[in-house]
């Protein structure tokens, strides 16, 4: 929803905590604190109105909250989450976890979940590949580069996404059947029964070889913590090292436990390997493609925003044109880039959403089947409403906390 | 000061809610069971699917015709002595039951299975099966298959929302066999994903996939296999709570079959009249007392008959011989020729 | 992070004012166009990709859109084709414009139609930003409800079979009017000292902003009319612009909140000095001040409202993009989706780029912070 960068106002305080947070958390801490004065405060110069504003906003909730309990008993429907642990009954073309038609519900949700958290991590991926990509492309000298991404960027951000996703999902399915499939890298396939991937087959449990991926993943977080006084190329070199060699020095004790699992033709269809479902790819090339035309966005106006008088000094102090981009226009480009990024993200993730319109079983699109295979329209919307609500809350405290870090290198000018 | 300023802010409030009030005093109807809403708004609200050749479409004059519609015609002609005073509302298979559940619409006339769930879980009652139809399997003939039984690993592509979500799974689960299933909402969109190879295996309700076959661009390359997976009676459904309403809905429908059943006709419905057979007498208002017992006008059957026709007439305008489509009637043929349809007696 | 830095490096990427720019002939022009493109060897290899991709992408669509393209005929005359068959959009125009409303009656759908475009279009004038505006909007409305739905001698058409364009825009239009006052309020609710107040406001807006706009448009359409009471009903159109103006006065109240905290505290202090009541003080000091501060962001946030209404297609609502979706349905014409969503992407894209057009310019030559920073 958020098109561009919020203005950033001459004479608007700083901005001292992610918006949603320090709103939550300044009002509770305001409603809940102790002392005449904060209470005092609470209250404020029209306690009447206030009182008769909150209070009728409540009555009103009230109002349809009985009215609803009322008409859900009339139609004979005790809303309830027991439903959650009854067999579900349907089958879901695409999951993370095992699932069949004889499972819960409550499993059919998280495999939808899990596809709704799978579609947005990639999609914020490749939108910041593309957007970062692009807003440098945008600046380049070259005229016909900067002007088709202009273009890009402008048919993007004015079509509505629904076309968007229309158009995507048009095109995946015009791919070639898998006897024509277009082979771009060896061992990859595109079709129209989907993106067709190498993948890795395991001979050991899938949770002890997350174990192995973690203790690599830890000693390298570790090194780089306990290096943090170092230079960074040794730092990132010596973490990096250790963490991989001894991942895979485990990985060669416990004998050789993966394999390449490469897909290949069979019949008429392709066996093998990891597959993306066409709804998938359309979905993820869809969101990706339409947020990075607002990540191309930011990143130009990011570098844009960095006053000139910093490039001219950096390079009065005789660095090279590599160095004042990346040590002196970069780290305060990111400034401005990161918060807008996370309101980005954010609505990318609620975007999905639309998934439903192209048959891919994100969360809505199993909740949709729930409230209407077994009649839980109240219970399905309050589970979207609250999972959404915090996906928005986790990805803009995730990005609040990078920026934090951001913001703490320099001056603190915002 | 203070108290100008909340005199100012009541006056405020207010005005913003009568202005809220004047907006949504036009859609809010007297409080009550539907019967009586309906006769309040005017209009009965009649839930259909997506405009599509057979049950429902809408003709380039953007009038409603189709199957179910004429249903719907039949029942504001019941209420209202008037084809017109009804509204059609498209939802998709998906919103339907949530929507008729929510009040959207007094009646889902668009082709909704009977079930068990509905009835109980979802709060519905049915009217009289107004099309027996059944599951089936489209497949293109290249696929080599003869037998539903050999599509074991077969990608399908269904409907979402249809009862057809829940037998295929069923279906795949009795014969051992797994499957893809690939959930679609819209039927066109269906169409496009198995004429672009998406799927092997679209499946619906095997009416439904007849016609489907039909506008498919070389039907002859494909086949509706032979097995039925699932028994589909379609019926109307409305909220529990209006008992009248419910027999209201009963009795229109009957009241096609009976006509068929009599011979009566759209054509022949005035010839009746002067009938001395005390069966059609009262059937056609003749003599008035049925109308009368249901708070009805007297001659209802007989406008209904005169204005949409019989059961007959309705199927072959929509679906059979008269619309292009071509459907045999099959089960949904009156029991004196060998069908499942059968009006209980008007006395 | 490295791949940008890696490809900004060379000296071709620099942002414009980093260069020095020289005063230019047209003949040092074009050496700085020839030097852009074959100036440095990524600038020409650049260039050459981008050749290669007019020869296969663009020039194919191209033929496609305009050379192959079938402009009259009938299904068979496309069938038979090889390009676009533009004929089906001019059989099915009233269609995708009009949507479900009755045929004979579709005069009344464009007029309304107009009356919304003329409307929006005064709005965009500056010059014209009075209290008769609002009057013009309140009677130009009526006029609109009076068109669609009937009433002083027009027949009564139903808001089921309301659509096209003309829902859409309408959607847009009554969404953003009936956001309006409750931004407001939502804004200055949320600047307010009083705690319940701020909770209130500070709860609604970070939910509403928190979920996805179709859970708005479902909770309004299926959960809504199970907590009226048995028998009341709203209508479905109304139920949906509810959820639109919801979502939209969230968004809009944020923007408003930027814009207040933007009006400097002596502003209060110098209007409560005049004599000036709290009231007086907010209508005709601050909220002016706000408002012409962040109309830039509103307008942007009004064109994605304008996108997002196409998503009341997923409640069933014939909107522009699902009427022209449902006109490719026709079997006469036997699918054109490609061009069907080809000539809504067009109509979408006109309005609005148009639209931001429009918000840089209103930018440059309204916002009172024009000269500032950078």
């Amino acid at each position: 929803m958020t098109r561009s960068v919020p203005p950033v106002l001459p004479g608007s305080p700083p901005a001292r905590k992610p918006p949603i947070l320090s709103g939550i958390g300044g009002a509770l801490r305001s409603g809940i604190a102790v002392g005449a004065g904060r209470i005092r405060d609470w209250w404020g110069e029209y306690p009447g109105t206030q009182l008769l504003a909150v209070g009728a906003v409540l009555a009103v909730a009230v109002w349809l909250g009985t009215t609803l309990s009322g008409n859900l008993a009339r139609l004979g429907l005790t809303p309830g989450f027991e439903f959650l642990s009854r067999s579900a009954g349907f089958e879901i073309g695409e999951s993370w976890i095992p699932y069949s038609a004889a499972d819960s519900y409550g499993r059919a949700l998280a495999v939808g979940f899990l596809n709704t958290v799978q579609v947005a991590l990639l999609s914020c991926a490749l939108a910041t590949v593309l957007g970062l990509t692009l807003g440098v492309a945008r600046l380049s000298s070259n005229p016909l580069l900067s002007r088709t991404v202009q273009v890009y960027i402008e048919v993007i951000r004015n079509t509505p996404l629904l076309l968007q996703l229309f158009f995507w999902s048009l095109t995946v399915h015009a791919l070639p059947s898998p006897r024509q499939a277009l082979a771009p890298l060896p061992g990859v396939f595109l079709t129209n029964r989907g993106l067709f991937t190498p993948g890795i087959t395991a001979t050991v449990a899938p949770l002890s070889g997350g174990v192995l991926l973690l203790i690599g993943l830890g000693t390298a977080g570790g090194l780089w913590w306990l290096l943090r006084r170092r230079g960074r190329p040794f730092r990132l070199g010596v973490s990096l090292g250790a963490g991989g060699g001894l991942t895979a020095l485990l990985w060669a004790a416990a004998g050789p436990a993966w394999g390449l699992d490469l897909p290949r033709l069979s019949g008429f269809n392709i066996t093998g390997g990891r597959t993306l479902s066409p709804e998938f790819v359309a979905l993820w090339i869809g969101l990706a493609v339409n947020t990075s035309a607002s990540v191309a966005e930011l990143v130009r106006a990011g570098i844009q925003s960095v006053p000139r008088g910093q490039w001219e000094a950096a390079r009065a102090l005789g660095l090279p044109e590599r160095r004042v981009m990346r040590l002196v226009v970069l780290p305060q480009a990111l400034r401005v880039i990161i918060p807008a990024l996370t309101s980005s993200y954010v609505s990318l993730t609620k975007h999905s959403s639309i998934a439903v319109a192209i048959g891919y079983p994100d969360l809505v699109n199993v909740l949709n089947t729930t409230a209407n295979q077994g009649g839980h329209v109240l219970e399905a919307i309050s589970i979207m409403i609250c999972v959404y609500l915090t996906l928005s809350l986790i990805t803009s405290a995730l990005m609040n906390l990078y920026n934090h870090r951001v913001a703490l290198r320099g001056e603190t000018h915002r | 000061m203070l108290k100008k300023l909340k005199a100012k802010l009541l006056g405020a409030v207010a005005a913003l809610s009568v202005g809220v009030g004047a907006l949504a005093a036009p859609g809010v109807a007297q409080a009550g069971p539907t019967i009586d809403a309906i006769q309040a708004r005017g209009t009965i609200k009649v839930g259909v699917g997506s405009p599509g050749p057979g049950f429902f479409n809408v003709d380039k004059s953007g009038r409603w015709e189709g199957f179910f519609v004429d249903f719907g015609r039949a029942l504001s002609i019941a209420l209202f002595n008037d084809p017109n005073k009804v509204e059609f509302i498209t939802s998709s298979p998906q919103q339907r039951l949530p929507a008729l559940q929510s009040g959207e619409f007094d009646i889902l006339l668009s082709g909704v299975t009977q079930t068990f769930t509905r009835s109980h879980q979802l709060g519905f009652h049915f009217g009289p099966v107004v099309f027996y139809d059944g599951q089936g399997l489209l497949v293109p003939k290249k696929l080599g298959v003869t037998k539903a039984t050999e599509l074991n690993g077969a990608t399908v592509c269904i409907q979402s929302g249809t009862t057809g979500e829940l037998n295929i799974a069923d279906f795949f689960r009795q014969n051992n066999a797994t499957f893809k299933p690939v959930v679609i909402e819209d039927t066109n969109e269906i169409r496009k994903a198995f004429t672009s190879g998406r799927c092997d295996v679209v499946t619906q309700d095997s009416t439904d996939l007849a016609f489907r076959r039909l506008q498919l661009p070389n039907p002859d390359d494909y086949i509706v296999l032979p097995e039925r997976i699932s028994k589909e009676p379609l019926a109307p459904a409305v909220r529990w709570g209006d008992d009248r309403w419910l027999e209201v809905v009963n009795w229109v429908v009957y009241a096609t079959l009976q006509a068929e059943e009599l011979g009566i006709t759209k054509e022949n419905v005035d010839s009746f009249l002067t009938s001395e057979n005390p069966t059609i007498r009262r059937f056609l208002g003749v003599d008035p007392a049925l109308g009368q017992a249901a708070k009805l006008d007297p001659k209802v059957f007989y406008t209904i008959i005169k204005t949409v026709g019989n059961y007959g007439e309705i199927f072959d305008r929509s679906l059979g011989k008269a619309s292009g489509l071509g459907f045999e009637r099959g089960f949904n043929q009156s029991w004196t020729k060998g069908g499942l349809l059968y009006a209980p007696p008007f006395r | 992070m490295t791949a940008v830095a890696a490809a900004v490096d060379t000296p071709s990427a620099l942002p414009p004012h980093v260069r020095a720019v020289p005063p230019s002939p047209v003949h040092q022009r074009l050496r700085r166009l020839w030097g852009g493109l074959f100036g440095t060897p990524l600038n020409s290899l650049i260039t050459l990709v981008y050749i290669g991709f007019i020869a296969v992408v663009v020039w194919p669509f191209l033929d496609w859109a305009l050379v192959k393209a079938v402009w009259v005929g009938n299904g068979d005359a496309c069938r038979q084709a090889q390009g676009a068959c533009w004929a089906f959009v001019a059989d099915k125009i009233r269609f995708i414009l009009f949507g479900l409303y009755p045929g004979p009656e579709q005069a009344r759908s464009a007029a309304a139609l107009l009356v919304m475009a003329v409307l929006i279009i005064a709005t965009g004038l500056p010059a014209l930003w009075r209290w008769p505006l609002l009057v013009a909007w309140g009677a130009g409305m009526a006029a609109v409800l009076i068109l669609l739905g009937g009433g002083f001698g027009l027949t009564p058409v139903a808001t089921d079979v309301w659509g096209g364009m003309t829902l859409s825009l309408l959607v847009f239009v009554a969404g953003v009017l009936m956001a309006a006052p409750l931004a407001v309020g939502l804004a200055l609710a949320r600047r307010s000292k009083m705690g319940g107040l701020r909770l209130l406001s500070v709860l609604g807006i970070e939910i509403t902003r928190g979920i996805p706009f179709i859970a708005v448009l479902y909770a309004a359409t299926l959960l809504f009319p199970l907590m009226l009471p048995a028998g009341a009903a709203v209508d479905k159109l109304l139920r949906a612009q509810i959820a639109v103006s919801i979502f939209v006065a969230a968004f809009l109240a944020e923007t408003l909140r930027a814009g207040l905290q933007a009006v400097p505290r002596g502003q209060y202090e110098a209007a409560y000095a005049l004599g000036l009541s709290r009231w007086q003080t907010l209508r005709r000091i601050i909220l002016p001040q706000a408002i012409r501060t962040v109309i830039p962001g509103i307008v942007n946030i009004l064109l994605n409202v304008f996108q997002d209404t196409s998503l009341v297609l997923v409640i069933g609502l014939f909107d522009f993009l699902n009427a022209a979706r449902v006109a490719a349905n026709d079997s006469d014409w036997m699918g054109r989706h490609d061009e069907a969503y080809a000539f809504a992407a067009l109509v979408y894209f006109t309005l609005c780029f148009c639209g931001s057009r429009y918000s840089l310019w209103l930018e440059r030559h309204v916002s009172p912070h024009r000269h500032d920073h950078r």
